[in-house]
């Protein structure tokens, strides 16, 4: 065993799959922030569409039903989101406290009333879950050294959502910054004036940024009760939503960047599972609790500005107010 | 912007938005097929129908009463510290330390220091997110949050590896010494010839937690500093302008809430379990802000507010007990109370300021008539 030990293709492979849920919701929290609407509730809605795919995908027997369902209520959160700080203009931050806490109740009441198996869904069989998907030729390339094994083993073989995370990185990318919509949306989170003076509605674009982040979320979400796992457990993003806005902090609100963050962060979950590859890379045991707060650690020193500050949209967190 | 009467500022709002959370409530106790008016029925004779009930709801308000004032002071100074879990986590290794080290001959000398421990460490666990604040523009919201996962897992680690008693599965310290147990409520009413519960685990430092909200209001509204710290919050720019430095005011008001919210664990560390564990502080973090904003920030209004969240608390617990209604239910409402009075807090106001707009208008209305 060596250091190379630490860069082992399965845990390349589980840090991908650690690493989905925190991408599409820190690209999720992107949307959200760069149109200057903080949203701490990442977390409340990712755990929301957990429960929900999990619970139709359960209760139809399709994946997709599911993936819907957990969309759906994911959104429903970020109407509240928007409702309570933009057009009631009340504190972001406490609206997004709110979220997690209504979230991490109410799934477990459903939960329970639902499926009586305290507070979780029953588990997901074949056809309610996303499945691996073999990419093509990965038996012809499998052959071929290195190259040939990471196609086939790291790349292929993940469930779709994996890949549809993947895809938002460089979609998101386009729309922040390459349409007219992107323009705005990050107009919005600078200097909303600006735009209203433009013509252009803050309140709307503010509310589409809110649902992007909503969808993103769900997404997430469904992945992890559909994907990753078969089904949902009680509090089962634990921390999820909050290490993506680490992450989010991490990327200093940049696309690929964020791609970049994630990957690192759920490598520190994989690495985390394997305390054999850690102990026997370095030559002495690196305890798992500080791989746990290893992102958070980051986070602060980035916040404080020792390797780059990191600086917020502008307007972040402040409701607009039309002068009148 | 005093459009309305103090009286619909300090209890109609606040009253209308625990009203809309209470139906909110019903509405989700209906959906889950039960019954709202018996589950409210068995929460009240759970947690007042009895001293022993009363000996919990306490002691959760007496966990409360500190994180909420904590969160409060944080307010004051216009800063949201939603890390009082990380601190009052903090604090309780404050408590096991001095309670563990050092061989105290009386509970009063242990309790005077466990306060101090607790309140030193907790503080020190907002000295950082604090200092970052004031001196980078680091976001406290985010750096609190970051500092509750690290606080977890910093415990975790002590527990795990240091403190842990040799031959112990459990992540916990092992247990205090007899001469750090605090008298509870029964052993302090005996002599009056009140019979409280024993069992309950309601204790001295819901006095110290009432006497600590008489403290915060002084502090506040009292003092030179309490007015700096207020008028800081409510304009920074103005407040620097007339010379209050605002790496000052953050750090002293973000050290005194981290240590309110440490001392939170000479209720539920030195009170109750006698020891430390992984999940001592089981949320009271978090609730302190349901707490504060409930309160309005007013130690008067989070003495009651606590109370209200303690008998939600010990209700919940028994709703679990007898029901089949989860404890989760709390959490719900936790987060109900939190939207309505907080995010939502303009929703309720807007109207209300449109009707009392009106009736100033069609009054004066009404006496400049006669003039004319």
């Amino acid at each position: 065993m060596s250091f190379f030990s630490l860069f082992d293709l399965s845990v390349l492979d589980t840090t991908i799959r650690l690493a989905t849920p925190l991408l599409l919701a820190c690209l999720a929290g992107l949307f959200s922030e760069r149109a200057g609407i903080f949203d701490i509730g990442l977390e409340g809605k990712m755990l929301a569409a957990a429960f929900f795919s999990a619970a139709f995908a359960s209760m139809s027997g399709s994946v997709w039903v599911g993936l819907l369902a957990g969309i759906g209520a994911s959104l429903l959160l970020s109407t509240l989101h928007g409702l309570a700080s933009i057009t009631f203009r009340g504190n972001q931050l406490i609206s997004g406290v709110a979220i997690n806490f209504l979230a991490a109740g109410l799934t477990v009441l459903i939960a329970q009333s639902w499926f009586q198996q305290g507070g979780r869904t029953p588990s997901l069989l074949t056809g309610a879950r996303f499945e691996e998907i073999t990419l093509p030729f990965t038996k012809i390339l499998g052959g071929i050294p290195y190259l040939g094994r990471i196609y086939a083993e790291l790349i292929s073989g993940h469930s779709i959502l994996v890949y549809l995370a993947l895809f938002c990185v460089p979609g998101t990318w386009y729309i922040l910054f390459r349409t007219r919509f992107g323009l705005r949306l990050r107009a919005v989170g600078e200097n909303p004036a600006a735009v209203d003076t433009a013509g252009v509605s803050v309140i709307g674009l503010r509310f589409a940024a809110v649902a992007i982040c909503g969808i993103l979320c769900g997404i997430a979400g469904a992945y992890l009760a559909t994907g990753l796992q078969a089904g949902f457990v009680k509090d089962m993003t634990a921390g999820r939503g909050f290490i993506a806005l680490a992450a989010l902090i991490f990327a200093k609100w940049r696309p690929w960047h964020a791609l970049w963050a994630t990957l690192l962060f759920g490598y520190l979950q994989a690495i985390a599972l394997r305390p054999d590859i850690i102990e026997s890379a370095f030559g002495f045991k690196v305890q798992v609790q500080l791989l746990d707060a290893l992102p958070y650690i980051l986070t602060v020193v980035i916040l404080a500005g020792f390797v780059g500050k990191a600086i917020p949209p502008r307007a972040g967190g402040q409701p607009y107010v039309k002068e009148r | 912007m005093d459009v309305m009467p103090k009286w619909a500022e300090v209890v109609l709002i606040p009253f209308i938005s625990l009203a809309l959370a209470a139906i909110l409530s019903v509405i989700v106790i209906l959906a889950i097929g039960e019954d709202p008016i018996a589950a409210v029925k068995l929460m009240v004779s759970g947690s007042l129908g009895s001293t022993y009930g009363w000996g919990y709801t306490l002691y959760y308000a007496t966990n409360f009463m500190f994180t909420g004032l904590a969160v409060a002071v944080a307010f004051h100074a216009g800063l949201f510290n939603i890390g009082g879990e990380g601190q009052a986590m903090l604090g309780g290794l404050g408590v096991a330390l001095v309670c563990l080290l050092v061989p105290w001959p009386h509970w009063t000398l242990a309790l005077f220091a466990a306060a101090v421990g607790a309140a030193l460490f907790g503080a020190a666990w907002a000295t950082i997110p604090a200092y970052l604040q004031a001196k980078r523009g680091s976001h406290i919201v985010i750096t609190t949050i970051m500092f509750n996962f690290i606080a977890a897992a910093l415990l975790n680690y002590i527990l795990v590896n240091v403190l842990r008693p040799k031959g112990s599965m459990d992540p916990a310290t092992e247990r205090f010494s007899e001469t750090v147990h605090l008298p509870s409520l029964h052993d302090l009413l005996a002599p009056f010839g009140i019979n409280f519960s024993k069992a309950a685990p309601a204790n001295v430092s819901l006095i110290i937690a009432v006497i600590a909200c008489i403290l915060v209001w002084l502090l506040i509204w009292r003092t030179a500093l309490g007015l700096e710290i207020r008028s800081y919050g409510k304009s920074g720019r103005a407040a620097r302008y007339a010379g209050i430095g605002s790496l000052r005011i953050t750090m002293i008001a973000m050290l005194i809430s981290g240590g309110l919210a440490g001392m939170m664990a000479i209720n539920n560390v030195m009170g109750e379990a006698e020891r430390l564990v992984l999940n001592a502080v089981e949320g009271a973090g978090f609730i302190g802000i349901a707490v504060a904003l409930m309160g309005r920030s007013h130690p008067f209004g989070i003495f009651l507010a606590a109370i209200l969240f303690g008998f939600l608390y010990q209700g919940g617990a028994e709703l679990a007990l007898w029901t089949k209604i989860p404890r989760e239910l709390i959490v719900v409402i936790q987060a109900l109370v939190i939207l309505f009075t907080g995010a939502l807090d303009n929703m309720v106001r807007m109207p209300l300021e449109h009707i009392f707009l009106a009736i100033q208008r069609s009054r004066s209305a009404k006496i400049t008539k006669p003039v004319d």
